[in-house]
C-alpha cells in the first residue's frame, strides 16, 4: 500500500467541493478513461478576477482525488494572476508530499488549471488540445515534447523514471524512452536533443553492402525486434538483395492478422528511416 | 472494526493446526537434520512424514519432491534445468498471463540468453486456445511452462491436454501450479505433466516454503549448488518447520477440498452475484464456468480500483486491484490486458479471493457496503456510463 500523508487520505476521502457547476466561468478537461485518470475543473469568477468558487470531478486513484481536491481549496479566494503561477509543487507541498510514482496526479491538476483558465480568458475550448507546436513524445499517453519539458524543467527532474512519475511518458509500451532520454539531455542543457544515436544515422549512402547488411542487422536488432518482442513476437533476417530485404516473422506476429501491417508499418518504415529510403521489405 | 480477509491468491492465513505441528522445530526441536547425532536426526522422520503428505495432495511419489523457498524458486528451478537438460533447444512455450515468476524469467532468457519465447495469447475469458498451443510447438522447443490456475481471474487452463500434446512431442511440460493446488483435484499419476510447482503460502501454511514436483526419470539439473540436502537436487539447509507446516497444509488441504467446491464457491457466488445484480455498469472477468472456486474478478466501470480499494479498507476489508495504480506501474494487469479488457473497465478491477475462513455474515456486509462505496466514486467521476467506452485517449493509443 502506497504510503499517503493524513492530509492525502482526509481529502481522498472527503473530497470538497467535489460535483460539478453549471454557472462556470471557466473549465478545463484533462486526461481521459483510458489513461487512468481524468480531471474536469470547474471556476466561477467574479468580474474582478477573483475565483469565488471552484469544483471538480475525478477518475483516479486516491491521490488523484486528494489532488483535485486540494487544487481547489488552494484556488478559492485568489485572483486569476495569482492561480496562474500555482504549480503542481504547490498542489503535492498543500497534501504534505504525494508518493513520487504519484507526482503526475498533482500536474493533472495543473494541466486542468491551465486549461480552465485559457477558457475563462476565451482562448481555448474546456477540453485540452493539444493543437499547440512541438511533438508527440508519448502516444501511450499523448504528451508532446514542450509540456514533458516543462515537467522536467519545473521539477528538477534527473531520470526517465522521474519523467514517468510526473507526466506519465514512459510508463507504457516504452517506446518513447529514447525520446524522453533527449529530452532529459536536452533540459539540462546537453547537445543530445539533436544528435541521434548512432544505430540510426542517417541513410546508408555511401556505405559497402557489407556495413549496409551489418546496418540493416543492427537496426532490426535494436529497435524492431524489441517492440514485436513485447507482443511475443519475433523476427528474422532472412536475406538482403540491394534494396530488397526478406525477412520472416516469428511468435506472435506469424499468422497475425496484422502481420502485413507490422511488415510495411513498423519493419519497413523503421529501415527506410533508419538505413534508406529505397528500403522495400519481402516475407522470406 | 473487523478485517474481511478476502485476498487469499495473495497470500493466506497459516491455519492453526499447521502451526501447531511446526511450532516443536522452532523450540525443542531445533536440530540440524543433516547432523549425525540423534538430535538432528530424529527431525528426518517427520520430514519424510511431511514429503509423504505433499505428494499425497499431489497423487506423486515422495522422492519426485523437492522442497524450496518458494514458488519463484520451483518456477525458476523448473524452467532453468529443462533448458540446461536440452542445451540444444532454444525455444520456450508461455502465457501472456503468466505470474511475474515466469513472465520475467522468460523475459530475462529471451533479452539476455539468446531464447525464443512465444507467448500464448487469451481470449476474452481468459482461455487459451489448444490449437495455437498446438501451432506453437516446434522442434527447437525446450519446455512449455503454463499455469494451472489463473491468479488474477481464477480462470484454469487444459494443462493436462497441454501435458500430453508436449508428452507425443518429446518436450518438457511444467505447470505453475501455486494457486491451483488445494483448489481443484490434481493427481499426477495420470498426467504427463513432467513438472509442477506450488507455494506454502497460498495454502494456509507460512511463507517461505515451496515445492517443485519433478517427474521420476526427468532429466534433472539442480539451481542451487552446494550440499546434499534433497539427494542433491536442492542444495541449502532445510527450513524444517515450514517443510513440516507445509506437508500438514496439503494434507488439510486435501480434506477440505470438497469444502472448497462446495461451501466456498457457493460463498464466491453469493458475492459475485449479490454485487453484479445490484451494481451497474459492473461486469465479471474470466471465464464464469472454468475457473478456481474461491476467486471472483469484477470490474467496476469508470472508476479506478486503488480508490475502491483504499475505501473498501476504511470498511475492514481486503481485497487487491488489477488496477495499475496498486503498483505503481501505469497500465493495467497484463493479464485483464491480455484478455481485451476495454480500459474504462480494466482500471477498475477488484479481485475478491476467498478461503475455508470466509463466512455468509462477511459476503452479505460486502454486499451491503461495496454499492455504497462504487457510487461514491462514480458522483466523483467526471465520466458516465452513456456513450463513453473508454477507448478515447486524448490522443489515441499506439498500442491499441
Ligand atoms: S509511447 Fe510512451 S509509453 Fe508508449
Amino acid at each position: 500500500m502506497w504510503e499517503y500523508t493524513d492530509l492525502v487520505k482526509d481529502h481522498f476521502l472527503n473530497p470538497r467541493n467535489a460535483g460539478t457547476m453549471d454557472d462556470a466561468d471557466g473549465i478545463g478537461e484533462v486526461g481521459s478513461l483510458a489513461c487512468g485518470d481524468a480531471l474536469k475543473l470547474y471556476l466561477k469568477i467574479d468580474d474582478n478576477g477573483i475565483i469565488q468558487d471552484a469544483k471538480f470531478q475525478t477518475f483516479g486513484c486516491a491521490s488523484a482525488i486528494a489532488s483535485s481536491s486540494a487544487l481547489t481549496e488552494l484556488l478559492k479566494g485568489k485572483s486569476v494572476e495569482e492561480a496562474q503561477k500555482l504549480t503542481n509543487k504547490d498542489i503535492a507541498d498543500y497534501l504534505g508530499g504525494l508518493p513520487r510514482e504519484k507526482m503526475h496526479c498533482s500536474v493533472m491538476g495543473q494541466e486542468a488549471l491551465e486549461q480552465a483558465l485559457k477558457n475563462y480568458r476565451g482562448e481555448a475550448g474546456t477540453v485540452a488540445e493539444h493543437q499547440h507546436e512541438g511533438e508527440l513524445i508519448c502516444e501511450c499517453f499523448g504528451l508532446m515534447d514542450e509540456e514533458i519539458l516543462r515537467a522536467i524543467k519545473e521539477n528538477d527532474l534527473k531520470t526517465v523514471e522521474d519523467v514517468t512519475n510526473f507526466t506519465k511518458a514512459g510508463g507504457g509500451c516504452g517506446k518513447c524512452i529514447p525520446d524522453l532520454e533527449n529530452l532529459l539531455a536536452q533540459a539540462h542543457g546537453e547537445k543530445a536533443a539533436c544528435s541521434v544515436p548512432e544505430a540510426s544515422a542517417p541513410p546508408a549512402a555511401g556505405l559497402t553492402n557489407m556495413q549496409r547488411m551489418h546496418l540493416i542487422e543492427q537496426v532490426i536488432d535494436e529497435e524492431i525486434r524489441p517492440m514485436l518482442q513485447k507482443d511475443g513476437g519475433n523476427i528474422e533476417l532472412v536475406d538482403v538483395d540491394r534494396t530488397d530485404v526478406y525477412v520472416r516473422l516469428l511468435g506472435m506476429c506469424a499468422g497475425c492478422p496484422s502481420s502485413q501491417a507490422t511488415l510495411t508499418g513498423l519493419v519497413e518504415a523503421q529501415l527506410r528511416e533508419k538505413v534508406d529510403p529505397e528500403i522495400s521489405i519481402k516475407e522470406g | 472494526m473487523q478485517t474481511i480477509y478476502m485476498d487469499n491468491n495473495a497470500t493466506t492465513k497459516v491455519d492453526p493446526e499447521v502451526l501447531g505441528e511446526m511450532m516443536p522445530y522452532f523450540t525443542d526441536l531445533y536440530g540440524n537434520p543433516s547432523s549425525m547425532h540423534r538430535f538432528g536426526g530424529q527431525i528426518g522422520a517427520k520430514m519424510v512424514e511431511a514429503r509423504k503428505r505433499v505428494a499425497d495432495l499431489l497423487g506423486c511419489e515422495p522422492d519426485e519432491i523437492i522442497f524450496t523457498a518458494c514458488g519463484t524458486e520451483s518456477d525458476n528451478t523448473a524452467i532453468r534445468s529443462a533448458l540446461s537438460a536440452r542445451p540444444d533447444k532454444k525455444h520456450i512455450v508461455t502465457s501472456r498471463v503468466e505470474h511475474p515468476a515466469i513472465l520475467s524469467l522468460c523475459k530475462h532468457l529471451e533479452k539476455r540468453e539468446g531464447y525464443a519465447v512465444t507467448y500464448l495469447s487469451v481470449d476474452e475469458s481468459g482461455n487459451v486456445d489448444l490449437e495455437e498451443f498446438r501451432k506453437s510447438l516446434r522442434d527447437d522447443t525446450a519446455i512449455v511452462s503454463v499455469m494451472w490456475a489463473n491468479n488474477e481471474t481464477g480462470v484454469i487452463f487444459p494443462v493436462e491436454e497441454m501435458a500430453t500434446i508436449c508428452r507425443e512431442r518429446d518436450i518438457i511440460f511444467h505447470t505453475d501450479a501455486v494457486q491451483a493446488v488445494g483448489k481443484v483435484a490434481i493427481d499426477l499419476r495420470k498426467t504427463p505433466i513432467d513438472m509442477l510447482s506450488l507455494s506454502g503460502h497460498k495454502l494456509h501454511a507460512p511463507k517461505g516454503i515451496g515445492a517443485l514436483f519433478v517427474r521420476k526419470r526427468l532429466p534433472y539439473r539442480p539451481f542451487l549448488i552446494g550440499g546434499h540436502q534433497e539427494r542433491g537436487r536442492r542444495a541449502g539447509t532445510e527450513n524444517t518447520a515450514g517443510v513440516i507446516g507445509l506437508g500438514k497444509a496439503c494434507e488439510l488441504a486435501g480434506q477440505h477440498i470438497e469444502d472448497e467446491n462446495t461451501r466456498v464457491k457457493a460463498l464466491r457466488d453469493r458475492l459475485e452475484n449479490g454485487l453484479l445484480d445490484i451494481i451497474p455498469h459492473a461486469r465479471l472477468n474470466g471465464d464464469r464456468q472454468n475457473r478456481l472456486p474461491n476467486t471472483t474478478n469484477i470490474s467496476f466501470g469508470y472508476i479506478e480500483g486503488e480508490a475502491i480499494l483504499l475505501m473498501l479498507d476504511q470498511l475492514g476489508i481486503c481485497a487487491s486491484s488489477g488496477s495499475a495504480c496498486t503498483s505503481g506501474s501505469l497500465e493495467p494487469s497484463h493479464v485483464l490486458r491480455a484478455m481485451g479488457v476495454p480500459y474504462n473497465f480494466a482500471h477498475g478491477s477488484i479481485r475478491f479471493s476467498l478461503s475455508r475462513y470466509n463466512t455468509e455474515e462477511e459476503v452479505d456486509f460486502i454486499i451491503e457496503n461495496l454499492p455504497k462505496v462504487i457510487e461514491t466514486l462514480r458522483k466523483l467521476s467526471p465520466f458516465s456510463a452513456e456513450g463513453d467506452d473508454g477507448s478515447s485517449c486524448t490522443t489515441p493509443r499506439s498500442t491499441e
